[in-house]
């Protein structure tokens, strides 16, 4: 019986734990395939997933989100986390029509710089541009003008070296760049501000007699294409950390385990005057597998993750919310699957 | 998409414009079907952007029904995900 037992508990540590040894990283497939393990049901049931899948959402600052989705498996996060990174559509700066540059950046170094600047545009309100359409319509272009001269200032003292006192504007900000509606623009979108999402990105520097003098046009794209249209400043997910001790450990073995892990993770509690060691917080832990290099301690403790817990971590770059971010990444996944069902239906298979 | 294979049962899908985002998904949830023996997916080379995916059924199933269920599946699946957390949002605004 004590032998089934452990078999038992061996199938469920390789169906839900993803296990941390010495020298590598045990169980790390998904098995929980129909077929696979006598006794268990695994086939896809939607009310089984429903009662299971649950969301948390633990911190939601301004311009990024933590979450937890628990009951979903890796090739459903990690579909989520690509789109989030390469299929979100944004508007970024595309073409860059250069009337004036006598600055010493040069002319496509300039146009690099200002396609990586976000800019503060919904991107659900415009289209794709047609492929081959030179011009752009209003409907997926936005236009933006950067017109700027530097000079000198005549009341600046005479030994002063300041540039800062000498020039007029000679560092080009981010937030010299105005909107020039296009078309109807101004009634589509009345009181809408377009500009970049940060006003202190600094461009170029001039000095007396340099200016720029350029019109630049958005359009919508996505990640995949170029990674200036991607939404976020980086998505990711970890899973959640799982510490267990086989074995109860005391005293000294105790304070050299708490240093082992991150601060907060295992906590020393006082019983019977003899110290012992409990996890506390296994979420904390960034796993450095500090353990493993004692001899004493790397048998008392299984190092794991859960399987199908994901702690996603998603920061925007301020031209969406990051809960807008995730809705419409999820969105997308449910446009591809569309896409497919309505090509299966419409051609006939032979 | 494209489809060719010996029968019914065993068929080879081409999906243009794909990679692993929607392929590695599909490929978790075709497998979850109990009729299916053998499910995969590659990617036939790295600078085209097009998968090719397989279903081996038993029986006489014919392929094309798993690879449906699958792609019902991840869209029931992405519904409920989307319900979620946008309820959990929410509540979590509506709670502060």
């Amino acid at each position: 019986a004590a032998a089934a037992m452990a078999a038992q508990r061996g199938t469920e540590e390789m169906r839900d734990r993803v296990v941390l040894g010495e020298f590598g990283v045990r169980n790390v497939h998904t098995t929980d395939f129909p077929g696979n393990y006598p006794g268990y049901e695994d086939a896809w049931d939607q009310r089984r997933f429903e009662e299971a899948f649950r969301v948390d959402v633990i911190r939601e600052e301004e311009g990024s989100l933590e979450f937890d989705m628990v009951g979903i498996d890796a090739a459903i996060a990690n579909a989520f986390r690509r789109i989030l990174l390469a299929e979100v559509p944004t508007m970024a700066v595309e073409k860059v029509f250069v009337y004036n540059n006598t600055s010493i950046v040069q002319d496509e170094i300039l146009a690099h710089r200002l396609g990586l600047i976000p800019i503060r545009a919904d991107p659900r309100l415009f289209e794709y541009r047609n492929q081959g359409d030179e011009e752009g319509t209003e409907i997926d272009t936005l236009q933006f003008q950067l017109k700027i001269k530097c000079s000198r200032n005549p009341q600046a003292a005479k030994e002063s070296s300041d540039p800062n006192e000498l020039y007029f504007n000679h560092k080009v900000y981010s937030k010299h760049m105005t909107w020039v509606p296009l078309g109807n623009q101004t009634d589509l979108f009345p009181d809408a501000d377009f500009r970049p999402v940060h006003d202190d990105i600094l461009i170029a520097l001039l000095r007396p007699g340099q200016e720029i003098d350029v019109l630049m046009h958005c359009v919508k794209g996505i990640g995949k294409d170029h990674a200036k249209f991607s939404p976020v400043a980086t998505a990711s997910y970890r899973l959640l950390p799982d510490i267990t001790l086989l074995q109860p450990i005391e005293d000294e073995a105790a304070e050299m385990l708490q240093k082992c892990f991150s601060p907060g993770v295992i906590e020393i509690q006082n019983i019977k005057g003899k110290k012992v060691a409990r996890v506390a917080n296994a979420r904390l832990d960034t796993f450095s597998r500090e353990v493993f290099r004692h001899e004493g301690l790397k048998n008392l403790v299984r190092l794991a993750r859960v399987r199908n817990h994901y702690i996603f971590s998603v920061e925007s770059t301020g031209i969406l919310p990051p809960d807008v971010l995730v809705s419409e990444a999820i969105k997308i996944l449910m446009g591809k699957c569309q896409r497919f069902l309505n090509e299966l239906d419409s051609v006939p298979m032979e | 998409v494209q489809a060719d294979g010996t029968d019914g049962n065993c068929v080879t899908f081409v999906l243009h414009d794909e990679d692993h985002t929607l392929g590695n998904s599909l490929r978790y949830m075709v497998m979850k079907n109990p009729d299916v023996e053998f499910c995969g997916y590659c990617i036939t080379h790295p600078s085209e952007s097009k998968i090719n995916f397989r279903i081996q059924t038993r029986g006489a199933l014919p392929a094309v029904e798993p690879f449906r269920k699958g792609l019902n599946d991840l869209m029931g699946v992405c519904q409920h995900v989307l319900n979620t957390f946008e309820v959990r949002l929410f509540l979590k605004s509506a709670g502060t």
